[in-house]
């Protein structure tokens, strides 16, 4: 068993190894050869497989090419200046950039195996399954047991309300802080506090994934620790995938990081975001393959 | 349009008119001479306000003083009768609350469907969603009287051949008055914010579930107010009724969606018409009921709006 | 299981896959057609009317030459023999509108540059409201005060020198009625306009040791011109609708004149006086009164459509 792991850190880090040669060229550290190696059995399984992944919106690109395994009951986390696609690429995850009716998606994303956008798939069902919270915290307009029951009412979740209510709550270590004041209109919280809702209000309808753009960004040191405390608690139950500008906290909280920069066309005038690399977050950190994600993280760049 | 107009140049040459002029006049003009010219100015700015306030309060207070004799309890249990002494509102109030009634069943819907539509599910830029603002826009500006004849030519007669009832009247009033109902909404619907939106889907929940129950409900504040105003619009128009069959003399009240109809601004015309001195009384204190009917609306409207608005 | 089994026994293994939808959602799709329909009832409504107005004024012209109706200076079409010249009834709708806006223009645009530029917050609380009230006045309101009140006040003032004063009816007391009736247009359209040019115009000037006077009648009041403009046409557009007032203080008979002190009729006198609900359709007189609709709606649709694209660009300069 602890051979097949370390096989397979050997051949990535044989893979990622390779000669910076394509500097000028953002290199991509995961081989294509990657996907078709069928895992070890005892690998944790892949929630998301992106294959050559690129968005448009309309006839600008702004992700190209992203290809990289998610894997379950881990945190990854994207990082990458501001312009280079992470906030697109989650979007891709739960198919939020449906809503916008301009953007496109080329190439392939399997989630548990099955195409994400194939003819078949229902977008509400997915966002079932692949939760989001946002950069700015969205309570609704009402109580906060509301806000919480919201999402089991409209999908028919059977079992009592309340309890449902409490365990998101206790999900979101939320509950000792507003257990006397669950009627009480959401407005009336901290911005900490509020997107701690957001956070219970995402559980409650058990999601497999959720994912999380910036979630901290609008929030003070604090109110930002507690939630990183938090993610090392849902991690048990489910898979996350956040985008954070702050590479620290990547440090702190994430598995895997993967690392985006921006590339410009000859004429300067188009920009996007393409994957430099993906990797252990420790190694990311501390002995990563590329230069460019050297500078990125040491702070030479940013 | 903008082919031959670029907006930052218009802009540009705008502030650079501005500028010129300003300077010129600074620099010709003697300092006394502008204290007065400024003061001058703006009492006579002032002045033209005044002129408009003291033009309604004269107004009103004609109506009131003229029609003070017959704003008593007579005046709301009285029927119309030839007799100015036995002439009363009350069947005109009836016919003005059931054409009203219809007119609130028609424009809530279809005003509230119409903004859904334009604000949530059209893609802005489609030529249907096109076509319906202009569409809009134009409505709201074609003449009551017009209205009037479509409801002679397509609802009374022509296809709907209702004939001339108050549903005809409610009609005729609910299609002159939509297009204030649909942009009230649509103001109300756009103010909630597009994140409230997003955190909804982002649960699983379908369009329709997300705009019944977070959109709708924040937005209604504000459709209400639209409601009311275009209500309150429509209680006072009597151009379009004219030609609609009006009963002249009604011996029963209206009682149902089917039956002749009067309504108040008709039978105050009426009265306005008639050459005895006492008819002209009961028309003044008729436009005075009327008024008050018109402020109270208007103001609930804005009360309302301002008690349940919601703040983002 | 493995991750490569699941993905391996796949759909087929499993009745449906998760990322599909319960059950099939149909009632999205009716919703969607329902909203939809909603939104149609407007180019339906236009529709209908452009048609209703269409077929009757052609069978009109039909019957009777475009160059009588146009340029005939004789109307009576109700009687025999009739005459059929749209003139006089033009003219009287003109002559109104003209006085009309003679009264509303200076109002209308002195109120928008005190709000816009003048006036302080407590000014705007009172003002603004009041301006809502005149603007929510019923017409025959404003007809009764033409009737009852303008005009007896008209007579009283009259200098002898300018000939006979105003008979019961006539052009002046209507004008006056509706120009207050359309203040509220001019000034809260133009108060739109003259608020949206950016303050940092003003400013400029202010710097510049300009006085409010200058700034507002220099700077301002230029760059919002076509908004301006806007909604003076607009203003006018709705006076050569306005039914009530002509009906009730201006009189009946058609007159071809610019004499403010005599009685005319209107376009909208003319078709609210004689469309009542005894006129059989396909008789010559129901068309005379659609072919004097189509009229009507022909000249306020060529007002609406200039002032909505001049207000689209004073938009488009400043937003």
């Amino acid at each position: 068993m602890e051979t097949d792991l370390t096989e397979e850190r050997a051949d990535e880090r044989a893979t990622a190894r390779r000669p910076d040669a394509q500097l000028d060229n953002p290199a991509i550290a995961v081989s294509p050869d990657h996907f078709q190696r069928p895992g070890p059995p005892n690998m944790k399984e892949k929630v998301f497989e992106l294959e050559g992944i690129s968005v448009s919106y309309g006839d600008n690109l702004a992700v190209k090419d992203v290809s990289m395994d998610i894997h379950q009951g881990e945190v990854t986390a994207l990082i990458g200046p501001s312009g280079c696609g992470k906030s697109t690429l989650i979007r891709c995850l739960n198919r939020m950039n449906d809503l916008v009716p301009s953007a496109s998606v080329e190439g392939r994303l399997l989630y548990h195996g099955e195409d994400l956008y194939g003819p078949k798939v229902d977008p509400v069902q997915v966002r079932k399954l692949i939760g989001m919270v946002f950069q700015k915290p969205n309570p609704f307009p009402k109580s906060i047991y509301d806000n919480i029951a919201f999402g089991p009412r409209i999908l028919g979740m059977k079992g009592d309300m309340d309890e449902i209510v409490e365990k998101a709550l206790r999900g979101a270590a939320l509950w000792d802080e507003v257990k006397d004041r669950l009627d009480t209109n959401a407005f009336g919280m901290s911005g900490g506090q509020q997107q701690r809702l957001c956070i219970a209000r995402c559980i409650a309808v058990e999601p497999d994934v959720i994912l999380m753009d910036e979630p901290c960004s609008a929030l003070d040191p604090i109110s930002t620790g507690k939630i990183e405390d938090l993610m090392m608690e849902m991690k048990r139950d489910f898979s996350i995938v956040i985008v954070t500008h702050n590479m620290q906290q990547a440090a702190r909280v994430s598995d895997r990081t993967a690392f985006l920069m921006v590339e410009l066309d000859a004429t300067e005038q188009n920009r996007w975001g393409r994957l430099v690399e993906y990797d252990d977050t420790e190694k990311i950190f501390t002995n990563p393959s590329s230069a460019r994600t050297e500078d990125y993280v040491s702070g030479k760049v940013g | 349009m903008s082919d031959q107009f670029d907006p930052r140049s218009a802009r540009a040459r705008i502030a650079v008119a501005g500028a010129k002029s300003v300077t010129a006049g600074v620099l010709s003009d003697q300092p006394r001479k502008d204290v007065v010219r400024n003061t001058l100015f703006a009492s006579v700015l002032f002045f033209a306000i005044a002129i408009a306030l003291v033009a309604l309060a004269w107004l009103v207070t004609d109506a009131l003083i003229e029609g003070a004799p017959r704003l008593n309890a007579d005046l709301f249990t009285n029927s119309s009768s030839s007799l100015p002494l036995d002439a009363g509102l009350k069947g005109a109030i009836i016919g003005t609350a059931w054409i009203m009634a219809f007119v609130a069943l028609f424009i809530v819907p279809i005003g509230i469907g119409a903004a859904l539509f334009l604000e949530e599910y059209a893609n802005k830029e489609s030529r249907l969603a096109r076509a319906v603002e202009v569409n809009i826009q134009n409505l709201a500006a074609v003449p009551s009287i017009i209205y009037g004849l479509l409801g002679l030519a397509f609802i009374a007669r022509g296809p709907l051949d209702l004939g001339f009832v108050v549903l005809t009247a409610s009609i005729t009033l609910a299609l002159l008055v939509l297009p204030i109902v649909i942009l009230v909404a649509r103001e109300a619907i756009r103010s909630v914010p597009p994140s409230i939106r997003e955190g909804s889907l982002a649960l699983g929940a379908t369009q329709w579930q997300t705009i019944r129950r977070q959109v709708l409900p924040a937005a209604i504040p504000g459709i209400a107010t639209g409601v009311i105003l275009a209500l309150s619009r429509a209680i006072g128009e009597t151009a379009p009724l004219l030609p609609l069959g009006a009963a002249t003399f009604l011996t029963t009240d209206p009682s149902g969606p089917f039956s002749s109809f009067t309504a108040m601004p008709l039978v105050i015309f009426n009265w306005v018409k008639q050459p005895q001195e006492e008819f002209q009384v009961l028309a003044a204190a008729g436009i005075i009921v009327l008024i008050l009917m018109v402020v109270v609306m208007n103001s609930f409207a804005i009360y309302l709006r301002n008690r349940f608005e919601q703040r983002w | 299981m493995q991750a490569s089994d699941i993905a391996a026994s796949g759909p087929a293994a499993f009745q449906k896959s998760r990322l599909e939808a319960a059950r099939p959602r149909y009632g999205e799709r009716v919703i969607y057609y329902l909203l939809a329909a909603c939104a149609a009832v407007s180019v339906v409504t236009t529709t209908a009317i452009v048609i209703s107005l269409l077929i009757p004024s052609l069978e009109f012209f039909g019957e009777v030459s475009p160059a009588d109706f146009f340029f005939g200076t004789d109307w009576s079409p109700t009687f025999e023999p009739a005459s059929f010249g749209v003139l006089p009834i033009v003219v009287g709708t003109l002559s109104v509108t003209f006085w009309s806006l003679l009264f509303a223009i200076p109002i209308g645009l002195g109120a928008a540059i005190y709000l816009s530029e003048y006036a302080g917050r407590r000014t705007r609380k009172v003002v603004k409201p009041i301006l809502e009230v005149l603007a929510g006045v019923p017409t025959v309101a404003f007809g009764f005060f033409a009737l009852a009140v303008i005009t007896p006040a008209v007579q009283s003032v009259w200098p002898g020198f300018l000939g006979d004063g105003p008979g019961i009816f006539n052009v002046l007391a209507g004008g006056l009625a509706i120009g207050l009736l359309i203040v509220p247009i001019i000034a809260s359209v133009s108060e739109d306009a003259m608020t949206a040019v950016p303050g940092g115009l003003r400013e400029g000037a202010y710097a510049m040791g300009a006085t409010k006077m200058k700034v507002a009648t220099r700077v301002v009041f230029p760059a919002a011109l076509s908004g301006i403009v806007a909604s003076i046409i607009l203003a006018a557009s709705r006076a050569i609708g306005e039914t009530m007032v002509v009906l009730l203080a201006v009189g009946n008979t058609p007159n071809l004149t610019f004499n403010p002190t005599e009685a005319i009729q209107a376009m909208t006198a003319f078709i609210a006086t004689v469309a009542t609900g005894d006129i059989g359709t396909g008789t010559i007189t129901y068309k005379t009164v659609f072919a004097v609709a189509l009229l009507l709606f022909a000249m306020t649709l060529v007002m609406n459509l200039l002032s909505i694209r001049l207000v689209r660009k004073y938009r488009e300069v400043y937003e």
